[in-house]
């Protein structure tokens, strides 16, 4: 009787166990099953290389889509990148404990903001600023990469800050007995020791800006076309499906989905890059 | 001036200026929302009917709670079930464990586009489920599912092995060690973990637009299309019509997300003293 009810258990642990696997599984074959088909109709290489999305008149290319993210990633990266480290090395090296446990819940708060309440402050603010000071309408790269810039700092600093505290402290010590300023021991020593774990965050937010949906598209403007510039409005990968996914048909919800795939396959390289580097930090 | 000390002294600047900046940027986002939207709450953005005289929050934030319900009812026992699998049952290095491990971490890695676009074609298309309460539900179970696994994975871990032998030493089967033992002391942790997975569903946007539509009403059953309180700011500030009643909705969402967060990062943090101190 005991054995019984203590093998169930087991077997429905498993089955929970599980879960995540035939998850993954689904998701992959959904997205491949009903995304390579409408990519090899339109012809691989134009698909990725196409640089015009004309639905309308069945021409799907998404190379404006595929520069569109990538753009807007690096503008996020040149702002929330240095902002991030700074503020990492202030909260290992340079602050109080007092102050560092002000500072920490500020940051996790940062990080716990909706996506569409980051979009509606950019629509709200960013767009309305960048009209004002550049003209036009506002709405573009550079206000898509301000956003994602403040939205990758959180990841980017928990990351940076836990692979600083983690360098040993001899390294910070023996820098400081050569004769080194305390600043210089940070920034020539323990920073350089703690490489890995910084790149893995910063790996880890151009995952998160090359994913997000809902707050670049409520400020990019996401128009089709090649990126034109800074001041510009730009489409990435996320919006195109956010935007035309609610009434396509056939062919364009094929080509939709197999801009999915596309985003998907950046996104898995990522994510692989990132285990990578965590792995050889732990060593 | 030395060079050192100029060095020195640039590099101190830099580190200054660089987290100002950030928390600069969170005080402006933070208070910007508050005060502009803490005024236009009024009575009648919480009147049971949503039209478009007035577009009351009152149906999303009916919807968010019913979402939350179903989606934890869903995504809480099998995140920790598997917790307990990976901790209690499963042998350490496995095969089987690694597998879930990495599908794990390749579940958090996933956009909430990509998750909205598999629940389209999944549960909403290919289940016949239709845009509505529960295919969202499903949709966001698995997208927490590795949050929950996670919390409740270290909350089992940091539960002292003497417990569990003590408990054994008594007679008790293994089952009834994880439920009886190991379980109520890993508690506190393990709604850390449902928390911050109710953080993520109440912020949710791009997984929802598509699986549980956007028809602001309460639902009839879950399998009626609802929105969110995410999704409802989302229609607003994208309609433009109604600014005040969107900073007031914003300011509500930011408000309940940041709350939900706070007390997931305290449950966390019980834990964390427990464990060390």
């Amino acid at each position: 009787m005991k054995k019984w009810k203590e093998n169930i258990a087991k077997i429905v642990f498993i089955i929970a166990a599980f879960v995540s696997v035939i998850a993954v599984a689904l998701i992959c074959i959904f997205l491949f099953a009903n995304g390579i088909p409408g990519m090899t109709k339109i012809g691989i290489l134009k698909f990725l290389m196409g640089t015009q999305w004309k639905p309308g008149s069945g021409v799907y290319g998404i190379l404006p889509m595929i520069l569109g993210s990538i753009y807007v990633t690096a503008g996020a990266l040149i702002i929330g990148v240095p902002a991030g480290i700074l503020t990492a090395v202030y909260m290992s090296r340079f602050a109080s404990g007092r102050i560092v446990k002000l500072i920490k819940p500020a940051v996790s708060l940062l990080a716990g903001i909706p996506s569409v309440v980051y979009g509606f402050f950019g629509l709200m603010v960013v767009v309305p600023l960048i009209r004002a000071v550049f003209g036009g309408s506002g709405s573009s790269m550079l206000a898509a990469s301000i956003i994602l810039g403040v939205m990758i700092l959180p990841t980017i600093i928990s990351i940076s800050e836990s692979a600083l505290n983690a360098v040993p402290k001899s390294y910070y010590e023996g820098a400081l007995a050569l004769g080194a300023t305390h600043e210089r021991a940070v920034f020539k020593i323990v920073l350089p020791a703690a490489k890995s774990g910084v790149t893995a965050g910063v790996i880890l937010g151009v995952g998160r800006a090359m994913g997000e949906a809902m707050a670049v598209m409520m400020v990019a403007g996401n128009q089709a076309r090649m990126p034109a510039g800074l001041l510009k409005g730009v489409r990435t990968l996320t919006s195109n499906i956010v935007m035309e996914m609610g009434y396509a048909a056939e062919l364009h919800r094929e080509a939709l989905i197999a801009t999915a795939v596309v985003l998907f396959v950046f996104i898995l390289v990522i994510n692989l890059l990132f285990s990578i580097l965590k792995r050889r930090t732990k060593v | 001036m030395t060079n050192r000390k100029r060095s020195a002294l640039i590099a101190r600047v830099l580190v200054y200026t660089g987290t100002l900046l950030t928390l600069a940027l969170l005080l402006l986002m933070v208070g910007y929302i508050l005060v502009k939207g803490i005024p236009g709450l009024s009575p009648e953005l919480f009147a049971w009917e949503y039209n478009s005289e007035n577009v009351s929050l009152m149906p999303a934030l009916v919807n968010t709670l019913l979402m939350t319900v179903l989606s934890l009812l869903i995504a809480a026992p099998l995140g920790i079930f598997a917790a307990v699998y990976l901790t209690e049952y499963a042998k350490r290095g496995s095969r089987l464990v690694g597998i879930v491990r990495i599908t794990a971490e390749t579940l958090s890695g996933i956009p909430s586009i990509i998750y909205g676009l598999f629940g389209l074609l999944f549960f909403v298309t290919s289940l016949g489920l239709g845009m509505s309460l529960v295919s969202g539900a499903l949709t966001l179970s698995i997208m927490i599912l590795p949050v929950i696994m996670r919390a409740t994975e270290e909350a089992l871990l940091a539960v002292p092995g003497e417990y569990r032998e003590g408990s054994f030493g008594l007679g008790a089967g293994r089952l009834r060690t994880v439920f009886k033992v190991v379980m109520p002391s890993a508690t506190p942790g393990i709604l850390a973990g449902i928390i911050l997975g109710t953080g993520r569903i109440v912020g949710e946007t791009a997984a929802l637009i598509y699986t549980a539509g956007t028809v602001a009403q309460v639902p009839q059953s879950i399998f009626d299309s609802a929105r969110t309180l995410s999704v409802h700011l989302y229609a607003l500030a994208s309609e433009g019509l109604y600014n005040n009643q969107a900073y007031a909705t914003a300011a509500v969402l930011l408000v309940t997300v940041v709350g939900i967060n706070a007390l997931s990062a305290y449950l966390a943090k019980r834990v964390a003293r427990r464990q060390y101190g």
